[in-house]
């Protein structure tokens, strides 16, 4: 195995990794599920985390996401052994690690300011840890090798770490992470520290790696793209409990609730009373009819909840139509949403062209988004009063 | 090309301010540099007579200006046991401190207030207890006790702060990867914090191989390094006694030169831990 990933090819100026597959031998461990039962982490009198209970099937790369101070750093800690469990289990795998300390979970953590070793060259980080293990000179010097390798980096094993960039830092601190062959990987912030355009790349890379390996990677992150654009499964924290767990794509189309769909950003989010739920007999979802101050009646589709409770309702910026006054409005659905408003401006950001509106009644902005091609074939001005409209199934219930 | 400001007033002021406090802090030491270079019938004061090695020499000679050798070998092995102590301890307690353990804050103004202790308050104190338990004050001793009153606190102080600015997620890492406490703080920890022990340590030496208000009471019937050229100044009429002084002086330089080599080595070995 070693003789066929030494022959993978470092291409150019290896600014990308190698697809080296046969590289996946080097890392044997069978990935491992993650169980959170119950889990509770107390700091004194405030509680960090409360009574979580999440499954992360094994292989699976999921990201924790939620606001800074919400738990998620926390849950990642615990797990990887770094930090205390108060109540509850946490087990790798089928083995409950409560009281198995860091270094015997096998888990690996990848830091968020990396923490390679500043006194140390490359080699000696990537080496550190199978050293630990008392792994043979020989196979020691394989594995390293194998890891540069597979983040293009063989050059610079050398180099100490205060001598790389930080692209390259964080593909030696996975290199370092990997090498272990854990069968969780943990990730905090991974790519916080890099430049919009690196952390791009670096996404795909880390995903790449993922999918090789099938290992089973927990990501800590604040940013909803990096979290979608990677994640079998996405969890949503906030206040230290969980909001939602799902894919990527369900969370889009189907946030749980407000601070998810807030927390994704851009959502337009709606506020009211419900006034009825209407079964409908095709679908097991209902609609349900909320009543919004000052703008009227809005329908969603979400499941039956009492009558007069509070809830709100969303609508994403991309699946609002605008249409002129008038425009085709001769017979209006009663169940299609409508609203009037006034344009307050108008940002081309590429692809996609931003549109901030007001509502004209109760003065609560508004957002859309078309693709910019569109919208110049069918462009309003700044201060024109438009029509926007959406359908009852493009608007998501939430209960609270 | 902006046009050339003209200096400020204050400028000069603080200049010739700096100038004076420049000749205040290196005048004296340049004094007794240049008086130590007296030539042989050269006296205790200004003018010099004539240039010479004459004195240095002296002070190697006849036990003429008291016993000088001895009392630098007490200094020097009291400085290197204190140093030892200090830094072991001073470690230790910074590590200890980085936990918020129990009593912490008591523990941490108790040995700063040390600080504030009158010295020669220190050195009565720890000669009332000598004799009270019935022992003998040494320099070994009682002395090495008073110093420690003094180096502790302050290697503590500084220890503190570079615990302080020291990441934790190093030895999170190394434990991650499979090491032990014991391994993490010597394969990571300690080569990280290795040039600020040395400076620690320098402090600590510097801080014992001057020390005389503590030491005075307590040193027994042997003096300690400054002890004796307190001792010579009042009955060594010649030169000798500045040409010990510069000796000395230089002793310390070069001690440092060294300190400072070994930590700057140390730094580009490890470039910048902090990031």
């Amino acid at each position: 195995m070693t003789t066929d990933a030494r022959k993978a090819r470092v291409t150019g100026a290896s600014s990308t990794i190698p697809a080296t597959g046969s590289i996946q031998s080097a890392l044997a461990n069978a990935a491992a599920g993650v169980s959170l039962r119950q889990v509770t982490k107390k700091y004194g009198p405030v509680t960090a985390v409360e009574t979580i209970t999440l499954d992360i099937p094994a292989g699976y790369y999921c990201c924790l996401l939620g606001p800074s101070g919400c738990g998620k750093t926390t849950v990642l800690r615990m797990i990887a052994g770094h930090e205390e469990i108060t109540s509850g289990d946490v087990f790798i795998g089928d083995r409950r690690v409560n009281d198995i300390p860091a270094a015997k979970r096998n888990t690996s953590m990848m830091f968020q300011s990396y923490a390679l070793f500043p006194h140390m060259t490359v080699w000696q980080n990537i080496e550190f840890g199978l050293e630990m293990q008392k792994i043979s000179d020989t196979e020691r010097k394989a594995r390293v090798g194998e890891m540069l390798e597979l983040v293009g980096l063989s050059h610079l094993s050398n180099r100490k770490s205060s001598q790389l960039s930080g692209g390259q830092q964080q593909r030696i601190a996975l290199a370092r992470a990997l090498v272990t062959r854990p069968q969780v990987l943990m990730l905090d912030e991974p790519l916080s520290a890099l430049d919009e355009n690196l952390r791009v790349q670096m996404r795909t890379e880390l995903r790449r790696i993922q999918k090789q390996f099938g290992m089973t990677f927990v990501q800590v992150t604040h940013h909803t793209e990096e979290a979608f654009s990677l994640s079998d499964m996405v969890v949503v924290m906030s206040h230290g409990r969980l909001d939602q767990v799902a894919t990527p794509s369900q969370m889009f189309k189907a946030p749980a609730s407000q601070f998810v769909a807030k927390f994704m950003g851009d959502n337009n989010i709606f506020q009211g009373k419900v006034r009825h739920c209407i079964p409908e007999p095709a679908s097991d979802v209902d609609v349900i009819e909320l009543e919004v101050d000052g703008i009227g009646s809005l329908y969603s589709q979400g499941y039956a909840v009492p009558l007069g409770s509070t809830a709100a309702c969303s609508v994403r910026p991309d699946l609002i139509r605008i249409e002129a006054i008038g425009a085709g409005s001769g017979q209006p659905n009663h169940r299609v949403n409508h609203v009037t408003a006034r344009i307050v401006s108008i940002e081309m950001t590429g692809y996609v062209t931003r549109i901030t509106l007001m509502e004209e009644k109760t003065g609560k902005d508004l957002l859309c988004k078309v693709r910019t091609t569109d919208w110049e074939a069918d462009p309003y001005s700044e201060g024109q009063v438009v029509s926007l409209r959406w359908s009852e199934g493009d608007c998501v219930f939430l209960p609270h | 090309m902006a046009a050339t400001q003209k200096t400020p007033f204050s400028a000069h002021l603080l200049t010739v301010f700096f100038a004076l406090f420049v000749l205040f802090l290196y005048g004296p030491m340049i004094a007794v540099f240049l008086l130590s270079l007296q030539g042989p019938e050269g006296q205790l004061t200004f003018p010099m007579r004539g240039f010479s090695f004459h004195w240095i020499g002296a002070v190697f000679g006849q036990q003429r200006i008291g016993n000088f050798v001895e009392a630098f070998g007490r200094s020097f092995w009291l400085g290197l046991l204190v140093m030892l102590i200090t830094v072991v301890f001073s470690v230790l307690a910074g590590l200890a401190f980085r936990t918020n353990f129990r009593g912490s804050n008591l523990v941490f103004y108790l040995t700063i207030s040390s600080l504030i202790v009158p010295s020669i308050l220190v050195s009565l104190g720890i000669g009332v207890v000598f004799s009270l338990l019935n022992l003998p004050v040494q320099w070994y001793s009682s002395a090495l006790a008073g110093h420690l009153t003094w180096t502790l606190p302050f290697a503590f102080l500084i220890m503190l702060g570079i615990f302080g600015r020291f990441n934790p997620a190093y030895e999170e890492a190394a434990r991650d990867l499979g090491a032990s406490d014991r391994t993490t703080f010597w394969r990571i920890v300690f080569p990280l914090i290795a040039s600020s022990v040395i400076g620690v340590g320098l402090l600590g030496f510097t801080l014992s191989y001057d020390e005389f208000t503590r030491t005075s009471l307590i040193s027994g019937e042997t003096n300690t390094l400054p002890l004796e050229i307190f001792g010579m100044t009042t009955n060594v009429t010649s030169p000798a006694l500045y040409a010990l002084g510069t000796l000395t002086t230089v002793f310390s330089f070069v001690l440092i030169a060294i300190a400072l080599f070994t930590m700057q080595k140390l730094e580009e070995l490890q470039n910048q831990q902090e990031r």
